[in-house]
C-alpha cells in the first residue's frame, strides 16, 4: 500500500467555512472532491498537502444539475455518474454522455466530479475538452466574491488553472444555443484508460442547415486543452459534409500539439485528432438533424 | 438457531452435483475468498509488529558516494535503519540468485537498475517508516546505463557487474540446442527460407497481491517463523538455511493465501531477507509489504527475448527446419528461477508441434541497468516465448507461400503415431492428438465462414483478421536425473491421513496462488479412496506442517504433487485393503473395490467402507498380520518425463482502420491436458490465461527510457485487461492422457497464457495483410498498429 506523508484533515461544513479553511494555509492546502485524482498523488508523494479540506458534505449545496432555458449550470461537487445519468443533460448536451461513458470506471465515477477534473487540470482529462466545446464558464468564489472565467482562460498550463489559493470553483455554467448538437470520441488503449487522443466537437446549424458555429476540444494532445483555433472560420456558412469535417480534421491535426509517449507517436496523436474531430462533427450534425 | 453468520462457511457451496472424485464443482475456498476473509500476509497483525520499507535507488545506474541515516535514525518513532554496509559486516549485502548469479541485497558499492534497494527503515507503523525514507540522504555519482540490450556488448559499454571478479563486459551467458550443421544444411537446400524479427517485449506478473513478508523471530525458542508470499515455501526454506546460515529446523515458512503469483513469488527477495535480518536484530516481528510501484519496477519480471527466427520450407508446405538467434536481456542480476541446466529454461521447445528434420538455437545473454528477472509470468519456462516465436514464423511462412496458415499447420503437425515424439532439440513429448484438436478449434470457431465472411469485409475496406496457434506445452518439472533449482531436486512429497472417522487430511509441498488446490487435490484422493472432497482437509503452504517440494510454478502442482496426491492415496488403499480383507475375513485377493468400499467378489452382501476400514484401522482388536495401526501413508513422487499438454486457438480481430483500435472479437480455445479433474477449474485457468495473452499481445510492457527510468511503475502505465477487452471464451477440449503419469493428467496453469499471444497477433497481422505486413511486435496499440498501416512496424524497444 502506498502511504501519503502527513497531513492535517478538515470537513467542511459550508462553502464559506471550505474558503476560510483553504484561505488560512494558502498554497499549502487542498480542496479534495472525489479525490480520484488527488489521493494518487498524495500516496506517490507527488502532492503533499499539508491540510486536505474535504468537501464531500457539501453535496447538497454543490452537487446538481440545472438545465434552465439559457444555459445549464452544473455544480462543481457533481459526480460523473450523475452527468452519466443525466438525461436532461444529455438531451441538450449529448456529449457529457459521451464523455462520461468512457471516464475511467464505475467506481471511479460514482465518486470523482466534474470540478475536480477540470481542477486538475491534467491535458488528458476528458471534461476539459467537453467543456471547452461547449463554451463553459467557470465560477470560481474565493473570500473577495464570486467571479467567472470562461474556459479559454481557465487553464494556465498543464495541472494550473485560474483557481487561486483560497478560492473554490463551486459552478460550470453551459449556455444553450438553439439547433446545435455535440459528439465526444475517443481513443483509448484500454477501457477506463486515459484517452491517447479525444476529440469534442459542438456544432449549430442556421435555418437554412449550414455551419452556424463549430467549436471543437481535443484531450491529450497539448500542454493544456484549448478550443481549436480556426475551426468555426473555415466551416461557418458551409454545408455540413465530409469536405468540411476533413478540413476541420486537418486544422485541428495542424493545430494540436502531441508528444510521443507510451499511448502514441506524435504522428499517431496528429492524425487521431483528424480523425476524431471527423467523427465527432459527423455525429453532431447527425445529431443536430435528428432533432430537426 | 442458524444465522448466516454462524454457518460453516462450507455449507454455502452449493454443488448441484458434488462428485466423489473428479467432476465438475465448485471450489471449497471461494467461500472465504468471495467474501473477502481470506488472510493475506498484510492481514497478519503480531503484538509489537514494526513495520519495514525500502529506499530504493532512484537512478539505474550509479556509484554510491555516501549514505548518511542520522536523520532518519533521529524519528522519533523509528527503531533502526539498515544500509548495505551494516549487511556487508553480517556478510548478507549479496544473496544468490536463483540462476547461481548473485545479487545486491542492499547496494553498497553501485546501484544497478532504478528501484533497486538501498536501505531499510523499521519504524513503529508503516507510515513513519515511509516517512522516514525521505530523511535519509544518499549521494551518487550517476554512471551512463545499459539500457538497449542490443548495445550491452559494445566494447565501450560501461560494465554493470564489477562486482564479479574479472568481469570486463555484460555477458551472462551463452547458451545452445539443436544441431547448427544440419540445421544448416537444411536451410542450405530447402526451397523457401524466411526470416523475422520478433521481439517479446518485458512484461510483469502484476499479481493482485503484491510481495511481501512478517518474520518473526523468538528469541527464546530460536525459532524463526517467516510469513511469505512465496510459491515455494520449502525451497525458501532452505534457500534460507544454506544463505543465512539459520539452522533449518528452527525455521518455518508459511505461505498464507496468496493473491496471484504467476512467478513473481518464486525468487527470494532482497526485502524478505532484510525484515528477517531485522526481526534478528530487534527481536520484534516485522512486516514489509511492498507497495504497487516497487512491485512493478523492482521484482521478476518476464521475456525481454529479441529474436531473429528462420524457416526453412519446401514451396507445397512443409516445414524442414527451424533456427533462432536470441538475445536475452537478464537485467542487471540474473535471476531466472529455471532449473540449473536450462538457463534458457524450456525455451528448446521451440520447435513447436511440428515434425521437423532440424533446429538450431543459439542464445546470448546479457546484464543491462533494468530489474532483474527474467522467468516470471505463466511463461512455463520461456516456453511462451518458444511457442510466440513459431507460431509467429509459421504464419510468417504460410504469407510467403500464399497459404492458408490452418492448412500449412495441419499438413506439418506431428502425427499421432510418432508419439512419444522426440523433438530435434532432445524434448521427447509424451503423447498428442494435434490434428484432431486443430480440426475441433476450426469447427468450433466456423472456419471456412469467418474466411468467407472476411473476404466480403476485405472488398468493403473493413480489416477482420483471423489468427491461430498450435502450441506444445512442456510441464510439471521434473525428472531428478536432469532437473534441480540450486541443488534441490523438483520432486514433491505429499503425506496423507485418514483420520478414524474417515476424514482425511492430505499434505501438500506445493502452494496454491488462486488456481484452486484445496479442490483439485481434495478431488484426486477422492476419486482414488472414495471419500467426498468436502471429508477431504488440504494443507499446504506451512513448512512445518509439509512434506518437502519445490512448489508451484511452471505448471507443475498438477503433473507433480497431483501424482504424489495419487499414489499416496492408492498407498492408503493398498494398506486398507489388506485390513479390510481381516474384517471381511477373506483374502485379498478374494476383495473386489469399488469407489469407497472393498466387496466380497461374487458376495454382494458382503463389503466394508472405507470409512469402515479407517475405524478399524485405529480401534481395538488385532489388525491383520505384519499391518500397523492407523491409515496414513507419505510418498515422494520423482516424475519420469514432464507431461505435454496442447492445444488449438483461434481468434478473430476487427481493426478500426481510422485508429488502429483493435477488438477481439472471437475467441475459440481448445485445451488438452489429459485427464481432467475439474472441468471449472480448468476453465478458470484457460479463462485467465486467455486474458493475460490478450494483455500482453495489446497492452502490456514495462518500457524504459534512455536513461534506464522505468516508464511503467502504476497501473496507470502499465495496463492489465479488463472485461471489457476480451470476449466471450468459446472453450472446448479433446482428452489426450499423458501415458507416464499416475492419473494421466498434464498441467493447464499456463496453456493459455502460452498459446493465446500468438493467436492475436497473427489475428492482427492477418487483418493488417491488405498493408503488406507480415510482422509487427507486441503490445499491438492502437498507436502501434497504426504505425504498422502507414508501412512502418516498429520494434517495441
Ligand atoms: C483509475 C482512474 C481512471 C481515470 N480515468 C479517467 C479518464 O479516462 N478520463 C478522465 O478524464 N479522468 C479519468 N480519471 C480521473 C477522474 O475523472 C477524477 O475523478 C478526476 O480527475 C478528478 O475528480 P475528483 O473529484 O476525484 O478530484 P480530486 O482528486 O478530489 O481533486 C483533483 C484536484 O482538483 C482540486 N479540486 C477538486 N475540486 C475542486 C473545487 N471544487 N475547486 C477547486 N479545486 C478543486 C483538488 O484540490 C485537486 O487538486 C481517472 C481516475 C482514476 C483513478
Amino acid at each position: 500500500m502506498q502511504v501519503p506523508a502527513p497531513f492535517e484533515y478538515r470537513r467542511a461544513t459550508s462553502v464559506e467555512e471550505a474558503i476560510d479553511l483553504l484561505g488560512e494555509l494558502g498554497s499549502s492546502a487542498r480542496v479534495v472532491a472525489g479525490g480520484h485524482s488527488l489521493l494518487p498523488m498524495m500516496k506517490l508523494r507527488l502532492a503533499t498537502p499539508e491540510r486536505l479540506v474535504d468537501i464531500n458534505d457539501l453535496h447538497g449545496e454543490l452537487g446538481y444539475v440545472r438545465v434552465d432555458p439559457g444555459e445549464v449550470r452544473i455544480g462543481a461537487l457533481t459526480r460523473h455518474r450523475e452527468l452519466l445519468e443525466s438525461d436532461d443533460l444529455a438531451a441538450v448536451h449529448p456529449v457529457f454522455r459521451d464523455a462520461e461513458r468512457v471516464i475511467a470506471d464505475p467506481v471511479v465515477r460514482n465518486r470523482g466530479t466534474i470540478g475536480g477534473s477540470l481542477c486538475q487540470a491534467d491535458p488528458a482529462e476528458d471534461l476539459s475538452a467537453v467543456c471547452t466545446a461547449v463554451d463553459a464558464a467557470c465560477v470560481i468564489r474565493g473570500a473577495g466574491g464570486t467571479r467567472e472565467v470562461p474556459m479559454a482562460e481557465f487553464y494556465r498550463g498543464p495541472f494550473e488553472t485560474a483557481v487561486g489559493d483560497g478560492e473554490l470553483l463551486v459552478e460550470v455554467r453551459v449556455p444553450r444555443r438553439p439547433r446545435g448538437s455535440s459528439a465526444y470520441e475517443k481513443v483509448e488503449r484500454r477501457a477506463g484508460d486515459w484517452a491517447v487522443a479525444a476529440s469534442a466537437a459542438a456544432l449549430w446549424l442556421d435555418d437554412d442547415g449550414r455551419i452556424a458555429d463549430v467549436r471543437v476540444g481535443l484531450s491529450a494532445v497539448g500542454p493544456s486543452t484549448t478550443a481549436v483555433e480556426g475551426i468555426a472560420e473555415a466551416l461557418r456558412g458551409r454545408e455540413p459534409s465530409e469536405e468540411a469535417y476533413a478540413q476541420a480534421g486537418a486544422i485541428a491535426a495542424e493545430r494540436c500539439n502531441p508528444v510521443a509517449d507510451l499511448r502514441g507517436s506524435v504522428e499517431y496523436k496528429r492524425h487521431l485528432a483528424d480523425e476524431l474531430t471527423r467523427r465527432a462533427l459527423r455525429r453532431a450534425v447527425a445529431r443536430c438533424r435528428r432533432e430537426g | 438457531m442458524t444465522t448466516l453468520g454462524t454457518r460453516p462457511l462450507d455449507s454455502f457451496v452449493d454443488n448441484d452435483q458434488k462428485p466423489v472424485g473428479y467432476g465438475r464443482m465448485l471450489r471449497k475456498e471461494d467461500p472465504r475468498f468471495v467474501r473477502g476473509l481470506g488472510h493475506y500476509c498484510d492481514d497478519i497483525q503480531l503484538p509489537g509488529m514494526l513495520h519495514m520499507a525500502i529506499l530504493r535507488s532512484p537512478f539505474a545506474h550509479a556509484r554510491i558516494v555516501s549514505v548518511d541515516t542520522s536523520r532518519a535514525l533521529a524519528h522519533p518513532k523509528v527503531k533502526a535503519v539498515v544500509t548495505g554496509a551494516d549487511l556487508a559486516e553480517k556478510g548478507l549485502a549479496w544473496m544468490p540468485t536463483l540462476s547461481n548469479d548473485v545479487q545486491a541485497v542492499l547496494a553498497t558499492d553501485k546501484v544497478r537498475f532504478q528501484g533497486q534497494e538501498v536501505a531499510v527503515v523499521v519504524a513503529e507503523d508503516r507510515y513513519s517508516a515511509r516517512d522516514a525514507l525521505e530523511l535519509i540522504d544518499v549521494r551518487y555519482d550517476p554512471l551512463p546505463p545499459v539500457v538497449d540490450a542490443r548495445h550491452a556488448l559494445d566494447p565501450d559499454a560501461p560494465v554493470i557487474r564489477d562486482d564479479l571478479e574479472g568481469k570486463a563486459d555484460n555477458h551472462c551467458f551463452d547458451w545452445e540446442t539443436g544441431d547448427a550443421a544440419a540445421t544448416q544444411a537444411v536451410f542450405d537446400r530447402a526451397e523457401v527460407v524466411v526470416s523475422q524479427d520478433i521481439v517479446y517485449p518485458r512484461v510483469h506478473p502484476a499479481p493482485m497481491e503484491t510481495c511481501g513478508c512478517v518474520a518473526d523471530y523468538d528469541r527464546v525458542s530460536g525459532k524463526l517463523t517467516l510469513w511469505t508470499t512465496s510459491q515455494a515455501p520449502h525451497a525458501h526454506r532452505t534457500l534460507y538455511a544454506l544463505v543465512a546460515g539459520l539452522p533449518e529446523h528452527k525455521i518455518r515458512v508459511v505461505s498464507p493465501d496468496i493473491g496471484g503469483g504467476f512467478g513473481n513469488k518464486v525468487p527470494i527477495y532482497p526485502g524478505y531477507v532484510c525484515a528477517i535480518v531485522a526481526s534478528l536484530v530487534l527481536h520484534k516481528p516485522v512486516k514489509w509489504m511492498e507497495d504497487r510501484s516497487e512491485n512493478l519496477i523492482s521484482t521478476g519480471f518476464a521475456r525481454d527475448y529479441l529474436m531473429r527466427g528462420e524457416i526453412a520450407a519446401t514451396r507445397d508446405g512443409k516445414i524442414l527446419a527451424v533456427r533462432t538467434n536470441v538475445l536475452a536481456d537478464h537485467g542487471a542480476f540474473n535471476g531466472t528461477a529455471a532449473p540449473v541446466k536450462y538457463p534458457a529454461g524450456f525455451f528448446g521447445v521451440f520447435t513447436g508441434s511440428y515434425d521437423l528434420e532440424a533446429a538450431y538455437c543459439h542464445m546470448t545473454a546479457v546484464y543491462t541497468n533494468k530489474a532483474p528477472g527474467g522467468v516470471a509470468y505463466a511463461c512455463s519456462f520461456r516456453i511462451t516465448e518458444a511457442v510466440y516465436l513459431v507460431e509467429r514464423m509459421v504464419d510468417v511462412l504460410a504469407r510467403e507461400l500464399d497459404m492458408d496458415p490452418a492448412e500449412l499447420r495441419l499438413r506439418n503437425l506431428i502425427r499421432p503415431d510418432q508419439f512419444p515424439y522426440t523433438t530435434k532439440t532432445g524434448w521427447v513429448y509424451d503423447s498428442g492428438e494435434y490434428e484432431r484438436a486443430l480440426r475441433l478449434s476450426m469447427e468450433t470457431a466456423g472456419y471456412a465462414e469467418l474466411r468467407k465472411e472476411q473476404a466480403e469485409r476485405r472488398a468493403r475496406g473493413e480489416l477482420m483478421g483471423i489468427g491461430l496457434s498450435f502450441f506444445t506445452e512442456a510441464v510439471g518439472a521434473g525428472p531428478r536425473k536432469d532437473m534441480d533449482i540450486l541443488g534441490l531436486g523438483m520432486a514433491d512429497g505429499c503425506e496423507l491421513t485418514v483420520h478414524p472417522t474417515g476424514k482425511a487430511v492430505v499434505r501438500l509441498s506445493v502452494q496454491t496462488q488462486g488456481q484452486g488446490h484445496e479442490t483439485t487435490f481434495a478431488q484426486i484422493v477422492a476419486e482414488e479412496l472414495g471419500i467426498p472432497p468436502a471429508d477431504i482437509e488440504v494443507v499446504h503452504g506451512d513448512t512445518d506442517q509439509t512434506p518437502f517440494g519445490l512448489g508451484t510454478y511452471g505448471s507443475r502442482s498438477t503433473p507433480v504433487s497431483g501424482a504424489a496426491a495419487a499414489m499416496v492415496a492408492r498407498k492408503v488403499r493398498d494398506k486398507a485393503r489388506i485390513i479390510a480383507s481381516g474384517m471381511l475375513e477373506v483374502s485379498v485377493a478374494d476383495l473386489e473395490w469399488e469407489k469407497g468400499a472393498f466387496g466380497v467378489k461374487g458376495d454382494p452382501t458382503r463389503s466394508v467402507t472405507i470409512q469402515d476400514v479407517a475405524m478399524r484401522s485405529y480401534g481395538a482388536g488385532d489388525l491383520p498380520e505384519g499391518v500397523e495401526g492407523g491409515l496414513q501413508a507419505e510418498v515422494c513422487y520423482n516424475p519420469e518425463n514432464l507431461t505435454y499438454p496442447f492445444g488449438a486457438y483461434i481468434c478473430v480481430v476487427d481493426v478500426d482502420p481510422g485508429t488502429g483500435a483493435v477488438k477481439v472479437r472471437k475467441f475459440v480455445a481448445i485445451d488438452d491436458c489429459g485427464t481432467r479433474i475439474n472441468e471449472m477449474i480448468i476453465e478458470g485457468q484457460v479463462h485467465g490465461g486467455l486474458t493475460d495473452g490478450v494483455g500482453m499481445a495489446l497492452m502490456e510492457m514495462i518500457a524504459f527510457d534512455e536513461d534506464g527510468n522505468c516508464l511503467s511503475a502504476s497501473l496507470m502505465d502499465y495496463l492489465i485487461p479488463t472485461a471489457l477487452e476480451v470476449p466471450d471464451w468459446r472453450t472446448g477440449h479433446t482428452v489426450t492422457p499423458s501415458p507416464h503419469h499416475p492419473i494421466g493428467a498434464k498441467g493447464i496453469g499456463e496453456s493459455a497464457t502460452v498459446g493465446s499471444p500468438p493467436a492475436v497477433v497473427n489475428a492482427i497481422v492477418d487483418a493488417l495483410a491488405p498493408f503488406g505486413i507480415r510482422h509487427a511486435d507486441m503490445p499491438l496499440t492502437p498507436s502501434r498498429v497504426w504505425d504498422a498501416m502507414q508501412g512502418h512496424p516498429r520494434p517495441p524497444v
